[in-house]
């Protein structure tokens, strides 16, 4: 039982890491109704940028501020450059342009700073200790508290500003929101902003966890059966989504994977989203719109 | 004035029906045939088979699997590389397993495997729409890869998943060497091409594109939604893993999974982007376009900027100007080249007049 | 219950009724759209659905060939009972419709459209189709041919290979209605089949749909706005006004009950 405890309290722990890159797609996704492939190419580009300026030599602080600073100077390039022309297309259309740029941010970020592995060190130690009987790493503690901040921090800066209720007029009906005289290329651009600093802040974090690599864009691939669990306009599905993935397939590695040779993590959280789809097409906490014909 | 319609007259519906209606276009085809099948044969060297012509052909086949899916029946995938895998990886066992069995008739039922597997993820379809529908074909993706490379029976066993051609011997002709396996490689993409122009222009073909432009609509005029969309997977599938087979076994000789990755995936939806959706000439621009643009620009910074940018470098660069031309034919020509190449065929037909 | 005094006054023409509705009830999450309808459509008339925005007109005709399904009540068509009815099956037994907001496949020429128009008299399966072997020639000069008499007697020829999305609206409402008719359906549908068009359009349209009710016999239920052209195209008009039916009879019955003119005139509320 011990061990099923600590299974289930890393897999939750490592879920959260997930939850960080998907409420990137949330936040784009809410405010533009674009499906956004490319957010894994943005934590990339943020961590790449990251950890090549501390290389040389660059302050931590002033690294991150210099970075995110690249972060929404990328958002307005792409608001201006991609969504503003696009803007009424099938959302598969958006879509399709966001894999477009993802090749565009991911061949940039490797011509830019090369594409060899950088370590990267926070200075967070990445070793277990134990808690309440349970070995749990510290690594993984400070990334959940880390989540717990930003999310926090998000849902004050949507629910008590003024660009907040802005986002949440366009999330509801761009129309009407565009006819009250908010200005959605604004919105676009903040959000994408905001999705850009979300993206540093998990780029930071996995590429602690893994190295800053090329492979650091494909977590976009992890983030999106968290997304079809929670649903794709929720922040808290999001959390809620993350964390059942990565206990799931914790716990399907260590208890089916064995029956059936290893390695499924790469398909297991598909198959679990897919089976969660056939009872609730809309995730857990999106809604089901009602076609009007 | 030669392309011209006057005086072409449809007398009958069936030729309406045919699949190329303007005489000029008629003979325009055949001389193309001919030319691929006669003269290219005596005109080429092993390289530009091998290396271009080959792999063009498996990918617009490969494409015009997608291109059914997607651009006529409006189904989203980023699975296509897996049932590739399927029809590469049934096709080598048939082969393996029943002495006898003609290569024709092994790659015929890899294909009929592979529409069994899209049928199988392409189930969801019914309930699930649009993005989430990604999921089902992802996990097909993630799960074929993964199974191929696992269990090692499907590869006899060798390491890695590797799976290497069979003889290639058609009614005791063998068609190993280059020339035989582009003749081979043409011959299959020209019949199932054909075959495929024929389906879209029928009532499935028309279903589709119901299916696509508005279910509910579709539903209500009395389409069956499950039946169509799962055709479309099946059909889809059926044409991929024939490319499939033919991109191991005409093209590469040899293949492990991992040569059917995420990245095929995309490389074969990128050429439907480009090529046109909704387009059968679609596939063959865009595949063109994919084999043909690496070559040209490595081929240019040979010589102009040697020295100057690495391999490395060359890659990035390739990757960027990829995904701006996505980004740019979504934008300005969300049909694709097929939809130039359509602007110019009208523009020849009222030539010297401008409309 | 207080509705259905009036539930036979339809059955005017003296057969028994092509459809029936007896107390349909649909929600949507607890906001009530349509509640506790019924009536009859008698076959070959042409039966009026008018009512303010927002009455339930459209989702009336949803429930009818199974866009949506009712939380309570049952329809009969054509002597069968069901409690939902559902879309494939509503085309199978011969329910056609128009949509308010076009429902055309965009990227499809007319042709096309009608064409799919007739998926149901469809014999052949895909494969004979693909290798235009055994049924699939003959079929497809019949079902063309069909296809051509439909854009014909509309008078869409001139645009049959136009790409229906870059059509004027007018014309884009004849092709759905081409598009309804292809499938030589019992019920026709129409909802506010002349939104939009102006006087010359209307009058158009309104004897397109005369013409499609005697010379086919084809039973018809539209929603219209224009009591102009209700009062002369109808047989028989339906009223509803918040879910609730509050009239039903011939044009001059309706034009005379207290409760209609109410509601159109707001004094009620």
């Amino acid at each position: 039982m011990g061990f099923f405890l600590e299974v289930l309290a890393g897999g939750l722990l490592a879920g959260v890491m997930y939850s960080l890159v998907a409420i990137g797609f949330v936040l784009i996704y809410k405010a533009s109704g674009v499906f956004n492939f490319a957010q894994g190419a943005m934590v990339l580009f943020a961590a790449l940028t990251f950890v090549s300026l501390l290389e040389r030599g660059v302050p931590f602080w002033l690294s991150f501020v210099i970075t995110l600073l690249a972060m929404v100077a990328l958002a307005l390039l792409i608001e201006r450059a991609v969504l503003r022309p696009l803007v009424n297309r099938p959302p598969i259309t958006l879509f399709m342009a966001t894999l477009g740029l993802s090749y565009v941010i991911e061949g940039a970020a490797q011509a830019l700073w090369g594409a060899q592995v950088h370590g990267l060190d926070l200075g967070i130690k990445d070793e277990p200790f134990e808690f309440a009987g349970l070995l749990l790493s510290q690594f993984d503690l400070f990334a959940a508290a880390t989540a717990a901040v930003l999310v926090t921090t998000l849902s004050l800066l949507f629910s008590k500003t003024r660009i907040g209720l802005s986002l949440r007029a366009v999330a509801d009906d761009p129309l009407a929101a565009l006819a009250i005289g908010i200005r959605l290329q604004r919105i676009w651009a903040v959000v994408w902003a905001v999705a850009g600093f979300v993206g540093l802040v998990a780029g930071l974090l996995w590429g602690a966890r893994l190295g800053v690599q090329f492979s650091l864009s494909l977590i976009v691939l992890k983030a999106l059966p968290v997304l079809i669990i929670g649903g794709f306009t929720s922040i808290g599905g999001a959390i809620v989504g993350g964390l059942i993935i990565g206990a799931s397939e914790k716990l399907a590695e260590v208890y089916i994977g064995p029956l059936i040779g290893g390695g499924i993590e790469n398909w297991f959280p598909y198959v679990l989203a897919l089976l969660f789809l056939l009872v609730r097409p809309a995730g857990l906490f999106g809604e089901r719109a009602i076609e009007r014909v | 004035m030669i392309y011209t319609e006057a005086g072409q007259f449809s007398i009958r519906y069936s030729h309406d029906r045919r699949i190329f209606r303007l005489r000029q276009d008629r003979i325009g085809i055949t001389a193309l045939l001919l030319f691929a099948f006669a003269a290219v044969p005596l005109l080429g060297n092993d390289y530009w088979f091998s290396a271009i012509l080959i792999p063009l052909l498996v990918l617009s086949l490969a494409g015009l699997g997608l291109n059914l899916l997607t651009g006529y029946a409006g189904q989203l995938s980023l699975g296509s590389a897996a049932f590739m895998a399927v029809g590469a990886f049934a096709t080598y066992n048939f082969q393996l397993r029943v002495p006898g069995l003609p290569l024709l008739a092994s790659m015929a039922l890899g294909g009929v495997m592979a529409a069994g597997v899209a049928l199988l993820f392409g189930l969801p379809s019914l309930r699930i729409k649009g993005f989430y529908l990604l999921v089902s074909t992802l996990a097909a993706q993630f799960f074929v890869e993964w199974f191929f490379t696992k269990f090692g029976w499907f590869s006899n066993n060798s390491a890695s998943g590797v799976i290497s051609a069979p003889p290639l011997l058609i009614l005791g002709h063998d068609f190993s060497n280059p020339v035989g396996r582009y003749l081979l490689t043409l011959a299959v993409v020209v019949v199932v091409t054909a075959l495929a122009r024929n389906l879209v222009k029928s009532e499935l073909g028309r279903n589709w594109m119901a299916v696509r432009d508005m279910d509910t609509a579709a539903a209500v005029i009395g389409i069956p939604l499950l039946r169509t969309k799962l055709l479309a997977f099946a059909i889809s599938g059926f044409i991929l893993g024939v490319a499939g087979a033919l991109w191991a076994f005409t093209y590469l000789g040899t293949v492990e999974p991992h040569g059917f990755d995420l990245a095929r995936s995309f490389q074969i939806l990128f050429i439907i982007i480009i090529g046109g959706m909704g387009s059968i000439l679609g596939n063959f621009l865009g595949a063109a376009f994919i084999v043909l643009f690496p070559v040209l620009l490595s081929q240019l910074s040979g010589s102009l900027l040697s020295g100057v940018i690495d391999a490395g470098q060359l890659e990035n660069l390739q990757k960027i100007i990829f995904g701006v031309l996505i980004i740019a034919f979504l934008i300005k020509e969300p049909d694709g080249l097929a939809r130039l190449w359509q602007i110019a065929r009208e523009r020849a037909r009222v030539w010297p007049l401008r409309y | 219950m207080s509705a259905s005094p009036h539930i036979s006054n339809s059955n005017s023409k003296g057969s028994a009724p092509l459809l029936r509705l007896e107390h349909i009830s649909l929600s949507f999450k607890g906001v009530k759209a349509v509640t506790d309808i019924s009536f009859d459509v008698a076959e070959g008339a042409i039966t009026a659905l008018i009512g303010p925005n927002g009455a339930g007109k459209s989702s009336l005709l949803n429930v009818i060939n199974g866009v949506y399904q009712a939380q309570h009540g049952s329809i009969t068509f054509d002597g069968e009972v069901r409690r939902h009815m559902h879309p494939h099956h509503a085309a199978v037994r011969g329910i056609a419709r128009t949509f308010q907001n076009i429902a055309l496949f965009k990227g499809m020429s007319v042709l096309d459209n009608v064409l799919t128009g007739r998926n149901l008299k469809r014999r052949s399966s895909w494969l004979e189709q693909a290798l235009r072997i055994g049924r699939a020639p003959g079929e497809d000069d019949a079902q063309r041919r069909h296809a051509e008499k439909v854009i014909e007697f509309l008078h869409i020829q001139p645009w049959r290979n136009s790409v229906v999305g870059k059509l004027p609206y007018g014309l884009q409402k004849r092709v759905e209605l081409a598009r309804a008719l292809a499938a030589e359906p019992r019920l026709l549908l129409l909802d506010e089949p002349m939104a939009g068009m102006n006087a010359e359009e209307k009058q158009e349209m309104s004897s397109f749909i005369a013409d499609v009710n005697r010379e086919f016999g084809t039973t018809v239920v539209l929603i219209e706005h224009d009591i102009g052209v209700v009062m002369q195209l109808a047989d028989h008009v339906i009223v509803l006004d918040y879910g609730k039916k509050i009239g039903d009879g011939t044009p001059d019955d309706v034009r005379n009950n207290p409760d209609v003119i109410a509601a159109y005139l707001g004094t009620r509320h």
